[in-house]
C-alpha cells in the first residue's frame, strides 16, 4: 500500500505554538487537548522564537501563525507579536476571552508600528450560549463576544472560526446567522471561517475517533497536486522543535526536526488526521 | 509560562483527562516523559553544512523555457479589465501620450463589467501582448464558477451573477482566444527583467496584497523565478515594494474596478529603464465611469456592482481582503 509524501512546495506559513498545549478552557473537541493541566508542550519565549523567525525569513517565510493553547496566556505575547509584524504579517488564534479592551488597545499600537497585517481568529462554538458553552464552558459565550467587540473597537476585523460541532455552521443560511450575530454586536464588516473537526485530542471523547478505513493511500492520491494540503507550504515550531502541521503535534512521530531547514523534506499522508485535510478540505489559515 | 492550572479553574474538565504529568499521544494518555523522548528521536537533525545546502536548493532558481520580449524602454503594465471597455480605451489614448514601446495586460479581461466582447478588438487591435488570469481559464475551460474560491455566501452569490453574465455572453471564438493567451511572459526593461504573472508566480489565484507579501517571501519568490522583478495583480490593489536586494515586487492592481478608496479612479503602472534601474509609477486614471455605470444598470447588472464603479467602494467579494486592507475598507 502507498502512502503518497507530500513535499514541501514553499514554507509560506510558520506557525508557533506560543503557549503550548496550556490553555484556560479545556473544550471538549480540541485537537491538541489544551487545558490549565495539559504541558505536552510549553510556552515559547521570545528568545526561543527569535531564531525560528530568523530562520524563516532566510526560508522566505510568508506569513506567521500563534496558537496554543491560548497565545495570551504567554506573557511575552506582545514583544514576540511585535518582532514576527518586523518581518511578515501575523495571525493569532484565540479563545477571545482574555482580550480586554486594554489589550486590545495594546494590540492596536503594536498592528500600527507595522506595516504588515495583524489579524486575529476568535472561536466560538453556537449562535447561543447553552450551545456554545457546551462545548467551550460556562459562560465562555459572553467573554468570547465581548473579545470580540473589544479587538472591533480598537479597530480590528478578527474572523470568528466556527467548528462544524456547531450544526448551524453546514448551510449557507447558518453562515448568514453567525454573521448577523456579529453585525448585532454592531460589527460592520463580519467575518467567518469554518473549521472541520479532526477526530483526535478531545474531540475522540466527544464525537469518537476515525474509523478504521479514515486513511489516505493509494497513488491516486497526489495525482492533482497538493497545493490543497497546509503540509505542501507550512511547519509548526513548539518548545520541543518543529512539526509538520499544527494538527500534529500531539503526535511525537510527526516531529521533522530541531530547525525549519531540518523540516524542509516531504512527510507522509500516515496519519488519520490526514483523511480530514484531504477529504474535507481543511487548511488551518484563515 | 504562567501557571494557571491552580488560580483559574477552567470553566469545565468534567469528563477530561488531567494532564498533570501526562501527555496526550494519540488517544492514549501516556508520561510527559515518554512523550518527550519519542520526540526528540523521532526527525532529522542536519550539520550546519548540510542545513546551508538544503537552505540554498530550496530558493534555487527553477529554469524557465519561456523566452524574454523586448527589450524595452518604457512599458505600459495593466490588469483586471473586468470588461470594464471605458477605461480600456481611455488607458490606450493615455498610452498613446506616453510613447510607450508595448503594452501588456496580466488577465482578467472579463467579469463585473458589460459586454464583455467589447474589449476583444481593443486589445487586439493595440496589440497588447495578454497572459491568461482566472476569468479566462475558467471561461476557456467551460468551467462552472469564475474559481475565485469565496466561502460567504453573499459573495459566491455576486461572483456567480457576474460570471454567469459573462459567460452568456462570451462566444466560443472569444473563449478560444482566452484559451490560446499564455500563462506567463518574461520581458526586458533595459537590462531589468520582468517575470509578468496574473496571481503569482505560483499560481494564477493567488493574492499577492501589499500587507501580506513581506520582504523576504518575495525576495525568494525572485529568487526562484530568476526575475530582477515580478508583475502581478489579481487582488484588484495596486502597490510597488522596492527590495532590499534592488529587486522590484509590483502589484499593478485593476484597471477595471476603482481601489476600495472611495474615488471611481482605477490603476496601471508604467515600467521604464532609468539608467539601468527599473523605474515604476503606478498612475490613476480617470475615464466616463459614469456612461459604464448607466451601461451596467442597461444590461441588468447588480446596483452593487454599479454602485462601486460610482463610489469607489467595493461593495462585494471583500472576504479576500487582509486584515489590514479590510480594515481601511468602507464595507
Amino acid at each position: 500500500m502507498t502512502i503518497p509524501q507530500v513535499p514541501l512546495a514553499a514554507l509560506d506559513t510558520v506557525w508557533f505554538q506560543v503557549a503550548g498545549t496550556v490553555c484556560n478552557l479545556a473544550c471538549t473537541h480540541c485537537l491538541v487537548s489544551s487545558s490549565p493541566t495539559n504541558r505536552t508542550h510549553e510556552g515559547m519565549t521570545l528568545a526561543e522564537i527569535r531564531p525560528y523567525l530568523e530562520e524563516a525569513a532566510r526560508l522566505g517565510a510568508r506569513e506567521y501563525y500563534f496558537t496554543g493553547g491560548e497565545p495570551f496566556l504567554n506573557p511575552e505575547l506582545a514583544p514576540i507579536l511585535a518582532a514576527a509584524l518586523v518581518q511578515g504579517p501575523v495571525t493569532v488564534l484565540t479563545n477571545g476571552v482574555l482580550l480586554s479592551s486594554e489589550r486590545s488597545a495594546e494590540l492596536r499600537r503594536i498592528a500600527d508600528a507595522s506595516r504588515y497585517s495583524l489579524d486575529f481568529r476568535v472561536s466560538l462554538d453556537g449562535l447561543d450560549a447553552p450551545t456554545n458553552d457546551a462545548i467551550r464552558g460556562t459562560g465562555t459565550f459572553e467573554r468570547i463576544l465581548r473579545g470580540v467587540r473589544n479587538l472591533s473597537d480598537a479597530g480590528f476585523v478578527p474572523v470568528l472560526t466556527v467548528t462544524t460541532a456547531s450544526p448551524a455552521a453546514a448551510t449557507a443560511e447558518g453562515r448568514e446567522r453567525f454573521l448577523d450575530l456579529l453585525r448585532g454586536l454592531g460589527i460592520a464588516r463580519p467575518r467567518l471561517k469554518i473549521l472541520p473537526l479532526f477526530r483526535i485530542g478531545a474531540e475522540v471523547g466527544r464525537g469518537g475517533p476515525y474509523e478504521a478505513w479514515q486513511r489516505l493511500s493509494g497513488d491516486e492520491i497526489g495525482a492533482e497536486g497538493f497545493d490543497h494540503l497546509q503540509c505542501s507550504s507550512c511547519r509548526v515550531v513548539t518548545d520541543q522543535g518543529v512539526w509538520v502541521c499544527p494538527i500534529l503535534v500531539n503526535d511525537p512521530t510527526a516531529r521533522m526536526g530541531a530547525t525549519l531547514t531540518d523540516a524542509l523534506g516531504p512527510y507522509p499522508l500516515r496519519h488519520a488526521a490526514c483523511w480530514t485535510c484531504h477529504v474535507e478540505g481543511a487548511t488551518c489559515r484563515t | 509560562m504562567p501557571d494557571v492550572s491552580g488560580r483559574s479553574r477552567p470553566p469545565r474538565l468534567g469528563g477530561l483527562p488531567d494532564h498533570r504529568g501526562r501527555a496526550t499521544w494519540g488517544e492514549k494518555l501516556v508520561p510527559l516523559e515518554e512523550f518527550r523522548r519519542a520526540a526528540a528521536r523521532a526527525g532529522r537533525e542536519l550539520d550546519d553544512e548540510a542545513r546551508a545546502a538544503a537552505a540554498r536548493a530550496f530558493s534555487a532558481h527553477v529554469p524557465d523555457a519561456v523566452p524574454v520580449e523586448g527589450p524595452y524602454r518604457r512599458i505600459v503594465v495593466f490588469g483586471g479589465v473586468y470588461s470594464n471597455h471605458r477605461a480600456l480605451t481611455a488607458l490606450l489614448d493615455e498610452a498613446r501620450r506616453l510613447h510607450v514601446d508595448a503594452l501588456y495586460c496580466l488577465g482578467d479581461l472579463g467579469g463585473f463589467g458589460p459586454r464583455p466582447e467589447a474589449v476583444w478588438p481593443l486589445v487586439v487591435d493595440a496589440g497588447v501582448r495578454t497572459i491568461q488570469g482566472n476569468y479566462e481559464q475558467a471561461l476557456a475551460a467551460g468551467a462552472p464558477d469564475c474559481r475565485c474560491g469565496y466561502t460567504d455566501p453573499r459573495d459566491n452569490r455576486f461572483a456567480e451573477i457576474s460570471y454567469r453574465y459573462t459567460a452568456e455572453r462570451s462566444s466560443p471564438e472569444f473563449r478560444a482566444f482566452l484559451g490560446a493567451l499564455p500563462a506567463h511572459r518574461r520581458v526586458r526593461v533595459g537590462t531589468r527583467e520582468i517575470l509578468l504573472v496574473h496571481g503569482s508566480p505560483r499560481r494564477v489565484n493567488e493574492f499577492l496584497f501589499e500587507s501580506t507579501s513581506p520582504v523576504p517571501f518575495l525576495e525568494t519568490l525572485c529568487d526562484r523565478a530568476g526575475a530582477d522583478a515580478i508583475a502581478c495583480t489579481h487582488t484588484g490593489l495596486h502597490w510597488h515594494r522596492p527590495l532590499p536586494s534592488g529587486r522590484d515586487a509590483i502589484n499593478v492592481g485593476a484597471l477595471g474596478r476603482p481601489a476600495n478608496d472611495g474615488t471611481p479612479l482605477v490603476w496601471y503602472a508604467v515600467v521604464e529603464d532609468r539608467g539601468g534601474a527599473l523605474g515604476v509609477e503606478l498612475r490613476p486614471l480617470r475615464y466616463d465611469h459614469a456612461a459604464l455605470a448607466s451601461e451596467m444598470r442597461t444590461e441588468g447588472l447588480p446596483g452593487e456592482f454599479v454602485e462601486t464603479i460610482l463610489t469607489g467602494w467595493w461593495t462585494t467579494c471583500l472576504e479576500i481582503l487582509p486584515a489590514r486592507e479590510r480594515a481601511a475598507s468602507r464595507f
